[in-house]
């Protein structure tokens, strides 16, 4: 019989339409994986199953019934614990949110909801987002499942880990500055950041509202673009979504696999390669490109001369934001609340105490960071020219854009490092988002999918971006670069992961 | 702690007092600045409340365009220019009634600015004072210190929040520094007030209830030697919440300060509470560059571009405004200038409206109001609007004199069954039988009576002596019991006894 954890979501899509498969047997296959590895993986911090052979049972009704249902009903996916899920716990990976349970559901979880996905439960992230690892979570690290003493990448690694490892087909991720990409990158799967405003961030514990973005984790390109078509689209609820209607996401994946990339100008950025990247790394790029020339794609070089300050404005909007974003945690209305173990208990001493008890170090050095950016006389120096940089950003894109219709680049500089490599050493992290903050600060979307393994045996991700508002081209690109990769090696690169279950 | 203070007029005759006023309105919109929970008085503690006015993780702010509508009718109402394009900003500071920890409103782009407004003193001297800006913000939750002695936290045992009240959409209307005014420093503060009030009545974009809190006024003064000298460091005295307290709080800060300055000392710049009971100030926080808002624009939301086209329409849309209305009742109604003041420092205007389109001529109307019920609401102690008695009320009563059902000395008697609750004026004048006699058989009746009771009078009047007429007509409305008409038993008792 086959392992249905094995199948895109797109496949098992079908065969729950054809009635092949049943929904609570597609659930309850990806709850005993989640049985089996999740000692070793850690992927999830809360699982839900009882919830979700419910939701399961339900679709399975409603199919027999013979109702009308969307195409990915019925097909089980993870989402990351920064989006709130009402009657589901909600921790941003934090102490401080601990046992919070929602009242009330992203709009992106309503969506789910109401296509009848049962959700297998909420994925493990750097707390608040923050951070390139995982290892920052409040309740413990993430293993790759590539190499379990390797990081699955950040802030992501829950949802990129359960989908490399089998534990759901899909999963939503958010990206702020690579937290969807990155993972995807060092875990071989993929991952799209959405143009800003395409996905609602209504729901989305915020870390940097300017630069948020909810996405598809999946496994194949086609399994993101269904996926994004379904949370996306105008919400009134986010004043900064867009209100046009997507473009056609699937309807670009399914072009693209046809392998026809005739007339397409692929740009590749000269600042984004060279110095810092791993060898191995370079080589998977620089063959991915071959692959698209072979498409019939024309290669292009572009530059982008004011990415080099992309870091340094990335960290100075982003802790400013968030140190603002994060105010509202405060022991005063939901989650953690710790009385001083001295003195008197005011509201301001209460704040304090559980602000210093619920955050952890990264959070605290980030807030800490965009307090000083905001303060007055610092503002102008700090987040007012990190503004102006981010508008030059913008320039650099428009103008590459005017030479190519998508750019690439490698997604990371390296393949995932050792658990704790870079843990004490906050620039060294940072720097593994070098590739994918520019986006973010423009606000353009940006897809990652495998391209092969490097010299270590570990997955290399190559990143595609498109203008804003065409997300399609990604999925045309991405789908018709999967399919050259997979035909070069024979199947699919997750295949050559090892066995997580050798020891049953 | 006491504090002396300088002799007002002494004060003002030494120093120049400068004042400024902030002036919050609650828009009474249907639902709050950036959320769907709706705007509702004296609910249920944090039952008017949503993911988004709890500040809860995830929620989002979305804008309420009535909100900006109202800001911009208050702007152009006030003579702004209203931005093309204006965003909100977070003000960041930790307090327990902001639920986010930030406050969204408008720092440096405000929807409107530039600004003036006519302000008329109860005198008709008319004082102009000009709007810096009117900002667009949202309203805190209210806290309650539970165990203290004076509702104060000081002393308090633990405090309860309601946030109902988070997120209700608020303009705050800023001027620029009020030069000029000089002794009248707090009267033109106070009249500032009541004009800003008159006005969002007029606009309907608020209640503007002052006991409620729909306006609260934030006042700032300052003193120095003259005119000419440099401002001086003021203070706000913050929460003041009545427009005597308005003129109470100027007056008093310039007593104080003035007694502070002469004893060599600096006024400290601070904020400070007002107390209604005994009318003094006392020092709150004081107002330091250590205060760091860390305003930056608000990224969950995108610039208010009000078009050109609707700022033009909602222009043209806007209703009279209060001293427009003023000047055309004036006119229509043939008040003198004098006239016209007391009845608008009186709070008659709308009274008197209401009068005259219940049927009353204006002139009548104001004698009313004016008059017999300007008394009784004096000994009631209670405005006039809140008499147990309608203008329409009155509108009736003016008409029964007009047709000369009633004359003037019945009408008060009627005035009186009113307000005493015996219903209408027409049931009054029926219940207790006030209707003058128009019918000559009962006067004829006591008239024979009077002249019987009262023979060498009558004998006086045979005889061509008029003088004593007065005594029979009395007699005779002593009998009717002044139900008759007095003009009509003259000329009776004369038929009567020269006939």
């Amino acid at each position: 019989m086959t392992d249905l954890t094995r199948l895109s979501a797109a496949d098992l899509a079908g065969r729950l339409t054809a009635g092949e498969v049943s929904s609570v047997e597609a659930t309850r296959a990806h709850l005993d994986r989640m049985a089996a590895v999740e000692p070793a993986v850690h992927a999830y911090l809360h699982v839900a199953a009882d919830e979700a052979l419910a939701t399961a049972a339900d679709v399975d009704r409603r199919r027999a019934a013979g109702d009308e249902l969307h195409s990915l009903a019925g097909v089980p996916i993870a989402v990351k614990d920064v989006v709130v899920t009402r009657g589901l716990p909600t921790t941003a990976g934090s102490k401080i949110l601990e046992g919070w349970v929602p009242p009330y559901d992203a709009t992106l979880v309503e969506r789910i909801k109401a296509a009848g996905l049962p959700i297998l439960g909420k994925t493990n992230m750097d707390e608040f987002a923050m951070g390139s690892s995982t290892e920052h979570s409040a309740y413990g690290d993430t293993h790759n499942p590539w190499d379990l003493d390797r990081i699955p990448g950040g802030s992501g690694g829950g949802s990129a880990a359960a989908v490399a490892a089998y534990e759901a087909p899909l999963a939503i991720g958010t990206d702020t500055g690579g937290s969807i990409r990155q993972p995807a990158a060092v875990t071989g799967t993929v991952g799209v950041k959405p143009t800003y405003g395409s996905v609602s961030r209504y729901g989305l514990i915020a870390m940097a509202s300017s630069l948020d973005q909810a996405g598809p984790v999946t496994r194949t390109v086609l399994d993101a673009a269904l996926l994004h078509e379904l949370i996306g689209g105008h919400d009134p609820r986010d004043s900064t979504s867009i209100p046009e209607p997507l473009p056609g996401l699937v309807a670009a994946a399914r072009q693209g696999a046809a392998g026809d990339l005739t007339g397409l100008r692929v740009g590749v950025i000269t600042e984004l390669q060279g110095e810092g990247y791993q060898p191995g790394v370079l080589a998977r790029f620089h063959e991915s490109l071959e692959l698209l020339r072979s498409a019939g794609a024309e290669i292009v070089e572009v530059s982008c001369p004011h990415f080099e300050f992309a870091l340094g404005a990335y960290y100075l909007i982003m802790p400013s934001e968030a140190s603002s974003n994060l105010a509202k945690f405060d022991g005063m209305r939901f989650g953690l609340r710790v009385e001083p173990s001295e003195g008197p208990v005011t509201a301001e001493r209460v704040m304090a105490a559980t602000r210093g008890a619920g955050f952890g170090d990264e959070v605290k050095r980030r807030v800490i960071l965009g307090t000083y950016a905001l303060s007055a006389g610092y503002y102008d120096a700090y987040y007012g020219s990190a503004q102006k940089v981010r508008t030059l950003i913008q320039r650099d894109f428009a103008d590459a854009f005017a030479a190519a219709d998508v750019l690439v680049s490698p997604t990371t500089p390296t393949t995932a490092f050792k658990l704790g490599e870079k843990l004490d050493d906050p620039l060294a992290m940072y720097l593994n988002d070098v590739a994918t903050i520019p986006a973010n600060l423009a606000g353009i979307p940006g897809l990652s999918l495998p391209s092969g393994l490097s010299d270590d045996g570990l997955p290399a991700g190559f990143q595609v971006l498109a203008p804003a508002k065409a997300d399609d081209r990604l999925y045309r690109v991405g789908a018709a670069l999967e399919a050259l990769l997979e035909k070069s090696w024979g199947g699919p690169l997750l295949t050559q992961a090892p066995d997580l279950e050798v020891g049953k | 702690m006491s504090v002396e203070l300088v002799d007002y007029d002494e004060a003002v005759s030494r120093f120049d007092p400068v004042i400024g006023i902030e002036v919050h309105v609650e828009l009474g919109t249907r639902t709050k600045m950036f959320d769907a929970a709706p705007q509702t008085f004296g609910a249920e503690p944090n039952t008017a409340v949503t993911p988004v006015s709890l500040g809860l993780p995830g929620a989002l702010p979305v804008v309420n365009g009535t909100a900006v509508e109202y800001a911009i009718r208050i702007g152009l109402a006030l003579n702004c220019r209203i931005a093309e394009t204006c965003r909100f900003a977070r003000k960041n500071y930790f307090y327990p009634d902001v639920p986010k920890n930030f406050q969204t409103s408008q720092y440096d782009e405000p929807i409107a600015f530039d600004g003036w407004i006519d302000v008329e003193l109860e005198d008709g001297t008319v004082f102009r004072v000009d709007i810096e800006r009117a900002h667009m913000e949202e309203d805190a939750g209210k806290n309650t210190h539970v165990g203290g002695s004076t509702g104060r936290i000081q002393g308090a045992d633990h405090s309860l929040v309601d946030y109902n009240r988070a997120g209700i959409p608020l303009v705050e209307i800023v001027t620029r520094p009020i030069t000029g005014a000089g002794e009248r420093a707090p009267e033109v503060a106070r009249a500032y007030v009541q004009t800003l009030r008159d006005i969002f009545r007029a606009l309907e974009v608020s209640e503007a209830r002052m006991e409620r809190g729909n306006v609260r006024a934030d006042v700032n003064v300052s003193l120095r030697p003259t005119p000419e000298s440099p401002l001086g460091t003021r203070t706000e005295t913050k929460n003041v919440n009545s427009f005597r307290s308005v003129e109470r709080a100027v007056r008093y800060e310039i007593g104080r300060q003035a007694a502070v300055l002469d004893e060599g000392r600096a006024v400290t710049q601070e904020t400070r509470h007002w107390h209604e009971d005994t009318g003094i100030t006392t020092a709150g926080r004081i107002k330091s560059d250590a205060e760091d808002y860390r305003y930056f624009p608000e990224p969950d939301l995108v610039p208010v571009a009000p078009s050109r086209e609707w700022v033009e329409a909602i222009r043209a849309a806007l209703p009279e405004l209060p001293a427009e209305r003023r000047r055309r009742l004036q006119g229509e109604w043939g008040y003198s200038d004098p006239e016209m003041r007391d009845v608008i420092n009186a709070g008659a205007v709308e009274l008197i409206e209401s009068t005259v389109a219940a049927g009353s001529s204006p002139a009548a109307a104001r004698k009313w109001w004016m008059g017999e019920l300007a008394r009784t609401a004096k000994t009631q102690d209670v405005e006039l609007a809140e008499l147990a008695i309608t203008p329409v009320q009155i509108g009736q009563l003016q008409q029964l004199v007009d047709a000369g059902r009633i004359n003037d000395k019945l009408a008060r008697q009627v005035l009186e069954g009113v307000l005493a609750g015996e219903g209408d004026p027409e049931q009054v004048v029926v219940a207790r039988g006030l209707e003058v006699v128009s019918d000559d058989g009962p006067l004829l009746e006591a008239i024979d009576a009077a002249l019987a009771a009262q023979p060498d009078i009558a004998e006086k009047i045979r005889s061509g002596n008029l003088g004593p007429v007065g005594a029979i007509i009395g007699s005779v409305m002593k009998a009717t019991r002044g139900q008759a008409d007095a003009g009509r038993v003259r000329e009776l008792v004369l038929e009567r006894v020269q006939g």
